[in-house]
């Protein structure tokens, strides 16, 4: 055993946890840390703006299955990381983020670059921790890693005061964690397995509706198994999104606000939804009180909080889902659905996923279509939040899980670049596709820098309608077309941006021009910005309005 | 419906803070809330009175059994519990009152624990009913300040016993 400062007892314990990588930004209270990271095998990726590195660690972590860390300072850079960790936090992806502090007695004396980020965190991070003594860091690491990574995944925060930081004690990394309160359940009751199983087997028209659950539990063969078993078609929701594979026969797409007219007609007819790793979001549901209101609903979640919420749920099964599934398919059969199947069929004739394509503008659609081509489904999608994320979520046929970042719960603008910079990280042999709207793309423009810096081949795809796309449309929609500050004709020139951060830009205006862009982009082995001139007043359909139930979509088809 | 909801919490800073910025994250509310330490000095024991239908208690059990400095949530409600609350009251007297007020401290079997020329303090120690019953009666005389430590509540053991 050894005596080792605070700093390095930290980087000591990362090395335990298997880091190999810290996004993060130096400041003045964690500069010791960083000075021990200077000389450690630990690669640390310096971001341009906080929020940049906490997207970097959550798009590593969803990329990768691995906890992505994030290490910034006091007061500022801690605040600047609150977006990243919400929206980590909304979408249970394991992130560890080290915060430093001032001092402990200058803690809560309004000293420079002070602010209680414990305080403000705690709403927004599964747990989170303050440390006040150098030989509680080891443990409260341990802990963090634990807890961000098992259970329901989330964030964890720890903030570090620089005086424990530069404190010295004897190092010893626990082998165990034990924290009575938090024992999360995986297993799975066996008696509530067995009844769903048998209201599986009893049911005629069942739907399989799974979530990001899906892919957190790494569960996607298992619930690939129990579809092509029973039989049951099978929806997934944003975040679930290449947990099943998008081009089966059973696959109908992605239910909910944006979804086909198949998933919400089927969710709304069934009898029995299978729910997976969900936690019926109101975008999913629209109306609850008309949702799947002929449905009896087995909620299989590693959450309790998650089941019952907003759905009534008649089989709740708390645990892991890769492990229920596991257990279930075995006492599943193939069940009677010949009649639901054929009117599914039915329902995908009738009302197709579907736009009006045109010659003389270039469709944002086909744009996703053809990237989905160029790559065979094969790259890692990150998307932006608005209209251009609805669309790679509709055009974009994923086919393996970990394929499609994107931030879910919090809608969070800006997310795409900074997370596709940590999937290129993680899977550096993938190629890395950040579809990215205007509007978007501009809060975090910075961290081109980033990815110049580290040479990541990383392509953006701009579906630039100079708008706030999905604000104007619902001003269109339901605001009598009043486009209240929704307007960006005055957009930068993306190809000089591009260009003046050191990557390659190319403007796209014409439609024959945009596969061959895309070629273009894949070809060249640097970041490369494709800004596409697309229809500029182009919706996303279907929709369902708000306050609406799932049936009731409205459709933009001439 | 009103539940008492007995929490076992980590005696750490910020825990009741956890709690109770669930609460108002969440928009449950609250009617009381005490706290103190346990027979093990490492845990520190929550009550809490919450108000809402059974979705609502269910959630709000979740919730807090959700937190990790959290190590039992036990809605004493379902079963049987004594439950107890002190409140200190301050109430206008002089040479005419002074002996009514007594009188009426004495049925409830509360403690004088102060006496100004103007007023007397009351300590009281009950169930919730028993406390607003000396309350109502000691209105009519004129309360000056009121200070209610929330309830606490146990479980009954041996019940049996107790029958």
């Amino acid at each position: 055993m050894s005596i080792l400062q605070g700093s390095q007892i930290l980087v000591e314990s990362l090395l335990k946890e298997k880091v190999d990588l810290i996004f993060g930004i130096p400041g003045g209270v964690v500069i010791p840390v960083f000075d021990t990271l200077f000389d450690s095998p630990i690669k640390v990726i310096l971001a341009r703006h906080e929020q940049g590195a906490a997207h970097a660690a959550d798009g590593y972590a969803r990329a990768t299955g691995r906890v992505g860390v994030c290490l910034v300072t006091s007061g500022p850079g801690a605040c600047n990381t609150v977006t990243g960790i919400a929206t980590a936090n909304m979408d249970s992806v394991p992130m560890v983020v080290i915060t430093g502090q001032v001092t402990t007695q200058m803690i809560g004396n309004d000293a420079f670059q002070e602010a209680d980020i414990v305080g403000i965190t705690r709403p927004i991070t599964k747990h989170n921790y303050l440390v006040r003594n150098v030989k509680d860091i080891a443990r409260v690491i341990k802990e963090a890693f634990h807890i961000a990574s098992t259970g329901r995944p989330g964030p964890v925060l720890i903030d570090l005061p620089k005086d424990i930081a530069l404190a010295t004690t004897e190092f010893h990394y626990p082998a165990t964690v034990d924290i009575r309160g938090y024992k999360p359940v995986l297993e799975g009751n066996m008696k509530q397995i067995k009844r769903a199983a048998e209201l599986i087997n009893a049911s005629h028209k069942a739907v399989i509706y799974g979530g990001g659950g899906v892919i957190l539990s790494n569960a996607s063969r298992e619930l690939t198994q129990l579809a092509h078993k029973t039989g049951v078609p099978v929806t997934m929701s944003l975040l679930g999104l290449g947990g099943f594979p998008g081009n089966d026969k059973l696959f109908l797409g992605m239910p909910g606000m944006h979804g086909t007219r198949y998933a919400n007609y089927a969710l709304s007819e069934c009898d029995l939804i299978i729910a997976v790793g969900t936690r019926f979001d109101d975008r999913v549901t629209g109306n609850v009180e008309k949702f799947a209101v002929h449905a009896k609903v087995i909620h299989i979640d590693i959450d309790p909080t998650a089941i019952s919420k907003s759905v009534r749920v008649h089989v709740p099964i708390v645990g892991d889902a890769a492990r229920i599934l596991a257990k279930m398919i075995p006492l599943v059969k193939r069940v009677e659905n010949k009649e639901w199947l054929k009117r599914i069929d039915e329902w995908k004739t009738q009302y197709p996923l579907t736009y009006t394509d045109s010659e003389a503008q270039i469709k944002p659609q086909y744009v996703v279509q053809q990237i989905y081509e160029a790559t065979r489904g094969d790259a890692i999608i990150t998307t932006e939040v608005g209209q251009n994320q609805m669309w790679a979520a509709q055009y974009y046929k994923f086919k393996s899980p970990r394929t499609f970042l994107s931030s879910g719960g919090l809608g969070t603008m800006g997310y795409g670049l900074p997370a596709a910079i940590g999937a290129q990280f993680g899977v550096p042999d993938k190629v890395v596709f950040d579809i990215a709207g205007d509007g978007s793309i501009q809060m975090n423009i910075q961290e081109l820098a980033t990815v110049v810096h580290n040479k990541l081949p990383i392509k953006v795809a701009i579906l630039n309608n100079h708008f706030l796309g999905m604000v104007r449309q619902w001003q269109e929609l339901f605001h009598n077309r009043r486009y209240s500050s929704t307007c960006l004709i005055d957009n930068p020139d993306f190809v000089k941006v591009a260009e003046a951060y050191g990557a390659q830009g190319i403007r796209i205006t014409q439609k024959k021009d945009v596969r061959p862009a895309i070629e273009q982009a894949l070809a060249t082995p640097g970041p490369v910005i494709l800004d596409f001139e697309v229809a500029r007043e182009e919706n996303v359909y279907p929709m369902v309005p708000a306050g609406a139930g799932i049936r009731e979509m409205i459709e933009g088809l001439a | 419906m009103k539940h008492t909801i007995s929490v076992l919490v980590e005696n750490h800073f910020g825990v009741l803070a956890r709690i109770s910025g669930l609460f108002s994250g969440r928009g449950f509310n609250i009617d009381s809330l005490s706290v103190g330490e346990t027979e093990d000095t490492t845990t520190s024991r929550i009550t809490l009175v919450v108000n809402g239908d059974d979705i609502i208690i269910e959630q709000v059990m979740k919730q807090l059994n959700k937190l990790i400095d959290v190590i039992k949530v036990n809605d004493l409600t379902t079963d049987e519990f004594i439950d107890r609350e002190l409140a200190l009251i301050k109430v206008h007297a002089n040479g005419k009152t002074r002996s009514e007020i007594m009188q009426i401290v004495d049925i409830f079997r509360g403690k004088i624990v102060d006496v100004a020329p103007s007023s007397l303090t009351v300590e009281v120690t009950g169930a919730e009913e028993k406390v607003q019953g000396m309350m109502d009666l000691l209105r009519e005389f004129g309360i000056k300040e009121v200070v209610r430590s929330g309830k606490i509540a146990i479980s009954r053991d041996n019940k049996a016993a107790h029958r």
